[in-house]
């Protein structure tokens, strides 16, 4: 460019460069369905034409046939009944001991000193090379897998609450103090609500825990259940059995997840 | 009711922030306490209301609160401290939840206050929803709401834009017109101080001392923006202050 350009370029004005932006990343509804229609097309279109064996991966459609012989004998209600209620049971123990237990470890000093090792020591125990235990202590019924569900979401609803209630405003306590509040009504007003983001992100985790390990309780003595449903399926080689399970507890981790963000838009409508 | 202060001195560690603090604040008056960053005025008031023990010396309350009085000695913070999850309706009953007030009798002081503070018509709104001039409103709304004795306000204007801050003194001299309260005022800016105050402390820089106590006797309402006897004033308090406050800010923060 010349000099005589640049001059007269620089005297009418350029445009500035727009250069924010990105680093924002927003929700697509669409996209999703698309990703996994794809996803889905992809493997049809390959066991179709034969470049996937069907020893690899089940085609598609015939993992949809399955499903709907599951819905028209009326199996599929057999086995989600169960598994629903074993998920609802353990996991409600489990979240609601998490949350009491952080919540005393967020709030007092011996606690949190005596309890914090313990739950580091029982986190990265595998919970489901407990199961024997758990069937000696709870019986073979469904004792043990409530047991075991609730031990699997017990640890991470701990971590998580006990990291929220530190991450309560203290200027918003000391308000309470300085107003005369009594402690359980600094805990039930400032310190729950306050710690309630967090205690519900690691909600999602914990159920997400509750639903691996609904597969794992119903490995031993469960004639009924998705877990038992897919072992069976397993044990035969019927992939378009096991397929069709697996899909059932992939809606279940989406459904419980969008459950979550229901009760997140309706306890935290006061977040920006 | 009064408050009076014994040799107050509080240390952190083996840092001495305040010496011998002895000061009486007789009721019915505002009474600010300015001085340079770090003096530990902010720590004189929690010590005054009971959120922090002071090393040696006490606070004493002389006189019975007045009747109705839920919570004597009631603070007014700088960051508003309302909960984020409750309306501005929501944050005043808060503070009377505690106390048995039976839900009709707890509406209708919740009702005064907020039309004492000019928030009648924002009651349902979440605190996100208000400007920050309208935040401490609804703090100041709320420590009116417990009926105190004595009103210990931390920096309540610090927060706000200069504008706002003018309104919200507006405010408090209007309130205070209408009912004359006593209030312990920490603040940095001699400007609230001299609009606000009865008396105004001068505390050094660390460890905290009082310098100088100077009284203002024109009532609150006479004061207006400009005057030149409370620019005087102001003038008066900075030459006071001026060489504690550089010295202060030339320290390392280590409390």
């Amino acid at each position: 460019m010349s000099n005589a350009t640049m001059n007269s370029d620089a005297a009418r004005g350029r445009p500035v460069a727009f250069r924010g932006g990105g680093f924002a990343p927003r929700p697509q509804r669409w996209v999703a369905f698309v990703v996994f229609a794809a996803l889905i097309a992809l493997a049809e279109w390959g066991t179709r034409v034969g470049w996937i064996s069907p020893l690899t991966l089940p085609r598609p459609s015939d993992v949809l046939a399955t499903f709907r012989d599951l819905i028209s004998t009326g199996l599929l209600f057999d086995h989600m009944g169960p598994s629903l209620a074993r998920l609802a049971v353990g996991s409600a123990i489990g979240v609601a001991a998490g949350i009491g237990t952080g919540i005393l470890i967020g709030l007092f000093s011996h606690v949190r000193s005596g309890l914090v090792p313990v739950v580091a020591a029982l986190f990265p125990i595998p919970k489901i090379a407990l199961l024997p235990l758990f069937v000696i202590w709870f019986g073979i019924g469904e004792g043990s897998k409530y047991a075991l569900i609730a031990f699997g979401t017990f640890t991470p609803t701990v971590v998580a609450t006990y990291g929220a209630v530190d991450n309560v405003d203290r200027t918003l306590i000391r308000m309470g103090q300085s107003f005369g509040l009594s402690w359980i009504s600094i805990v039930r007003k400032i310190v729950l609500p306050g710690a309630m983001p967090g205690i519900l992100s690691g909600m999602r985790i914990s159920l997400a825990i509750a639903i691996i390990l609904l597969v794992a309780a119903e490995m031993l003595g469960a004639e009924y259940g998705i877990g038992a449903y897919i072992l069976e399926a397993g044990s035969l080689y019927d992939l378009e059995r096991l397929f069709a399970g697996v899909v059932i507890l992939s809606l279940l981790g989406v459904l419980v997840s969008a459950a979550i963000g229901v009760v997140e838009r309706r306890l935290l409508a006061w977040r920006t | 009711m009064d408050i009076r202060l014994e040799g107050i001195g509080h240390s952190y560690d083996n840092v001495e922030v305040m010496r011998e603090i002895s000061l009486e604040i007789p009721a019915g008056r505002i009474v600010c306490i300015v001085g340079p960053s770090g003096c530990g005025k902010s720590t004189l008031l929690r010590i005054i209301g009971g959120l922090e023990r002071p090393t040696q010396g006490r606070v004493l309350q002389i006189g019975v609160p007045p009747e109705g009085c839920l919570n004597p000695l009631t603070y007014v913070f700088q960051d508003f401290a309302l909960l984020p999850w409750r309306s501005v309706h929501g944050n005043v009953s808060l503070v009377l939840e505690d106390h048995g007030i039976p839900d009709a009798e707890a509406d209708e002081i919740i009702a005064d206050v907020l039309a004492r503070t000019k928030l009648s018509d924002f009651a349902k709104a979440l605190p996100r929803q208000l400007s920050g001039g309208m935040k401490q409103r609804v703090a100041i709304a709320r420590a009116l709401a417990v009926k105190p004795a004595v009103l210990l306000m931390d920096e309540p204007l610090s927060a706000l834009d200069s504008q706002t801050r003018e309104l919200l003194m507006d405010d408090l001299v209007s309130l205070y017109a209408r009912q004359p309260f006593t209030a312990i005022y920490v603040t940095h800016n001699l400007n609230e101080a001299v609009r606000l105050g009865h008396s105004i402390v001068v505390l050094s820089r660390r460890p905290g001392q009082i310098r100088e106590v100077v009284h203002l006797d024109r009532p609150l309402q006479e004061r207006a923006l400009g005057d030149p006897e409370l620019e005087a004033r102001q003038k008066y308090l900075w030459d006071l202050m001026r060489a504690e406050a550089r010295a202060a800010d030339a320290e390392l923060v280590n409390v």
